[in-house]
């Protein structure tokens, strides 16, 4: 018999959008002096609210307003302080998780499965250890008093907008720096709830502020000289123009950038679950993650069967609503990023590659791309050497764990990559010698608030989550 | 050439007396099972969320695929002849609800069960070998197999030599599941791998191809009087098993969960589990069974609120 799931939506019912959000600056919605922009479902493709756009004139108002805080509240104010309103923010979240995750699903596109179990409980779980961080700071490794840089100037992606937003924000605030955060522009949503959790956890006015706009807005912020550090997480072009940027200067920078990450299958893997693991690690949250495992690497002694099974099991993923609780994969976050997922793929296709996907209905309404496999491809191919940002995988094949090593580190980025074997030995021999600043063994796209995360070369620099995630907050 | 047949595995020479070793290097060949992830995986699918319509199928379908059982000491003609009437009416107020899949008794109540069953198209399932603990001579537990069958059982479910698996006398498990099937004759042969004293997955994998090799109709997990009973993550693996089986050989080998299995949300579960693992060719009590007895009350109960709106209480239903 065929067994046909009945929808099963969560309820929107449970968030209240405005129709229109201001900036968040020194305690206070107020408005934006650019003009105001739309936040847009990409699943339905309907306007969400309206949103303001902050101007060079009010990126200045929010670093002023981050000042004064700094100076007159958050710097002086002693560590186990800062953390109680640490965990009073991770507590509510916890306590409006379901909100937060069906705002973030409207918003971002991503399966509600997701938000609810992966995103909105690891912000709760930042905040939670940052939190209790805030009064061990001597105990760090970073000298016996640190001190905070000042100001913190934050630029966020649209992939995970809460969970970047927690990344960022928790060790800032927990080292005793203020904020001003630039959440991406099609997805500002869940920032601007947060900041009505700023609120309600009762922050002092100006530690969190929060500015929504485009590039421009990035730019006025990353540029501004009242901003001590900037911390940025998005496209490899965006941040070599803010490193251009804030060279010569006395900021402090971070980069967490793009990647195109490794997933290595050896013969003597577990292969059910490596199976499962390739597929969380390129269409967990549709393709777009930074650390994706994009380029499947696979001994060719198992290529056949692997692929046999990964196509099997691809057929079973649900294309659809977000809102579905039995979505595997939601929307593409924006038509632009559609275009650049279609581009990439033709271009695999042109070059050579075979393309499969799974038969599956695409909605008529908003931004869909069905989950892809290429096989056949060449490490010259533009598919397994430009960050497709999609659910995209490209599968080559090796021989030899030299040449799987070889291939892996053959590209630019270097953040993350993943290796499939039964055999521990084989693990570190494999992790020694790749160049990603995360290593996944026998799983793929696992976060964790107390592991550091971040690239090598074009991937970025410093790490974010951990002990290490303090530095790139603390005048070490 | 002496040769010795391996079911499946197809005849093997054993002419340098190389069977088992064959058979051992076959099951040691698979792949390995990853317990983190076949758990995270199982934990994933139980997230599934079937409701309105779906749940109603999902009741219904999970109803007729329940063995109904009991296997106490304590049973009586009395308690066996009341479960199969609950067998063939699980709600004497709803004539729509299906009937359960089989009903399972020890060998000494075939009787008793298959009488109570003429004409409902139900058939009896026995546990044999020496249930639970396939603790006896090969002799006495081909007896209790014949005796069952000839008193009517339609299925036997068997009991695996754990202490031989877990040794490594992979050659003598093989040969008394082959002596077994060879005893149940027409009758249908489920192998309980009693999986909580496996202790792990890739047991689980292994002991699953050896009874499917040595002509197993059906694998089951548990006899239900060993904790922990069947899980999600254990069901998942023989459900792995049982497609890569068919795969590779074209022979469609059953599955059974048992024991601790409670509720409808658990029987869902499974449901989901092997819609999305074996596939939709196993949702059919030809191809898999739950095995459970107080599951049905709570299938009955839910149905009922689904369809009427309103649950009613447990004293609406019957006990056995």
């Amino acid at each position: 018999m065929v067994f046909e799931y009945a929808p099963a939506p969560e309820s929107a019912a449970i968030v209240d959008v405005r129709p229109s959000y201001g900036l968040f600056v020194g305690g206070e919605f107020t408005d934006g002096h650019g003009e105001p922009f739309k936040s847009v479902n990409p699943a339905d493709e309907t306007v969400l609210a309206e949103i303001a756009r902050a101007d060079e004139g009010d990126v200045d108002r929010a670093v002023a307003a981050a000042r004064t805080a700094f100076e007159r509240v958050w710097g002086p104010m002693p560590g186990a302080e800062r953390a109680k309103y640490l965990y009073r923010i991770a507590r509510i979240v916890q306590e409006r998780s379901r909100e937060l995750a069906v705002l973030e699903s409207i918003d971002n596109g991503k399966p509600i499965r997701e938000s609810r179990d992966v995103d909105v409980p690891l912000v709760a779980a930042h905040f939670f250890y940052y939190a209790g961080w805030a009064d061990k700071l001597g105990h760090a490794g970073f000298g016996p008093d640190p001190r905070p840089l000042g100001v913190a100037g934050q630029i966020i992606p649209w992939n995970f907008p809460l969970l970047m937003l927690a990344w960022k924000i928790a060790p800032a605030l927990a080292c005793g720096n203020t904020v001003v955060l630039k959440p991406a522009e099609t997805t500002p949503l869940t920032a601007l709830l947060f900041a009505d959790i700023c609120r309600q956890a009762d922050l002092p006015p100006g530690v969190v502020n929060i500015v929504t706009g485009a590039g421009d807005t990035g730019r006025a912020l990353a540029e501004h000289p009242g901003v001590d550090k900037v911390a940025f997480t998005g496209s490899t072009d965006v941040g070599r123009q803010i490193a251009r940027s804030a060279a010569g200067t006395a900021k402090r920078l971070t980069l967490e950038l793009g990647g195109k990450a490794a997933n290595i299958v050896f013969e003597d893997a577990a292969l059910d679950q490596a199976v499962e693991g390739v597929v969380n690690g390129i269409f967990f949250n549709q393709g777009h993650v930074c650390c994706a495992g994009s380029r499947l690497l696979v001994q060719e002694s198992v290529a056949e069967e692997l692929l046999e099974r990964l196509k099997t099991r691809m057929a079973t993923l649900r294309v659809g609503d977000p809102l579905d609780k039995n979505t595997d994969v939601g929307a593409i976050n924006s038509a632009a990023q559609l275009a650049r997922i279609r581009e990439l793929a033709d271009a695999g296709e042109a070059e050579g590659a075979e393309r499969w996907s799974p038969p599956c209905e695409l909605p008529p309404q908003g931004f869909w791309f069905a989950p892809t496999v290429f096989t056949g491809v060449a490490q010259s191919h533009r598919i397994a050497r430009e960050e497709i940002f999609g659910p995209v995988l490209s599968m080559l094949t090796f021989r030899t764990p030299e040449e799987a090593v070889t291939k892996a580190n053959n590209t630019p980025y270097g953040l993350s990559a993943g290796i499939w074997t039964e055999k521990g030995s084989r693990i570190l021999w494999t992790a020694q010698r790749l160049r990603a600043g995360v290593v996944w063994a026998n799983t793929f796209n696992k976060f964790d608030p107390a592991s550091p995360f971040g690239g090598y070369k074009e991937s970025g620099f410093g790490r974010e989550g951990g002990r290490h995630g303090l530095e790139g907050y603390l005048d070490a | 050439m002496p040769v010795a047949d391996f079911g499946d595995a197809g005849v093997v020479s054993t002419e340098t007396l190389n069977g088992v070793a064959e058979l051992r290097a076959f099951l040691r060949g698979l792949p390995g099972v990853d317990e983190v992830g076949a758990s995270e995986r199982a934990a994933r699918l139980a997230t599934r969320s079937i409701k309105t319509s779906a749940k109603a199928e999902a009741i219904d379908l999970a109803i007729s695929m329940v063995d109904l059982t009991t296997l106490e000491g304590a049973d009586t003609a009395g308690k066996v002849r009341a479960l199969c009437a609950k067998a063939a009416h699980p709600d004497p107020a709803d004539a729509s609800v299906p009937r359960v899949a089989a009903v399972c008794v020890y060998p000494d109540m075939v009787d008793v069960a298959v009488r109570a069953l003429d004409g409902t198209g139900i058939g009896v399932a026995s546990v044999a070998t020496a249930f639970p603990s396939g603790r006896a001579p090969l002799a006495a537990k081909l007896a209790d197999t014949r005796a069952a069958v000839e008193a009517g059982a339609a299925e036997i479910d068997m009991v695996i030599d754990r202490g031989a698996f877990l040794s490594g006398d992979l050659g003598k498990v093989f040969d008394e599941i082959a002596a077994v099937k060879d005893a149940c004759g027409a009758a249908h042969l489920k192998v309980i791998l009693e999986t909580g004293e496996l202790a792990t997955l890739d047991n689980v994998r292994r002991a699953s191809w050896l009874a499917m090799r040595a002509g197993a109709d059906f694998i089951k997990t548990s006899t239900g009087k060993v904790a922990p009973a069947a899980t999600l993550p254990v069901t998942l693996v023989m459900l792995e098993a049982v497609r890569d089986h068919r795969a590779a050989t074209g022979r469609q080998v059953g599955v059974k969960p048992a024991g601790g299995i409670r509720t409808t949300k658990d029987a869902v579960k499974y449901l989901v589990l092997v819609n999305e693992t074996a596939g939709p060719d196993w949702l059919s009590p030809e191809w898999f069974r739950l095995g459970a007895s107080s599951v049905l009350n709570d299938l009955l109960m839910q149905r009922r609120k689904l369809a009427t709106g309103a649950y009613p209480g447990p004293d609406y239903f019957t006990l056995d």
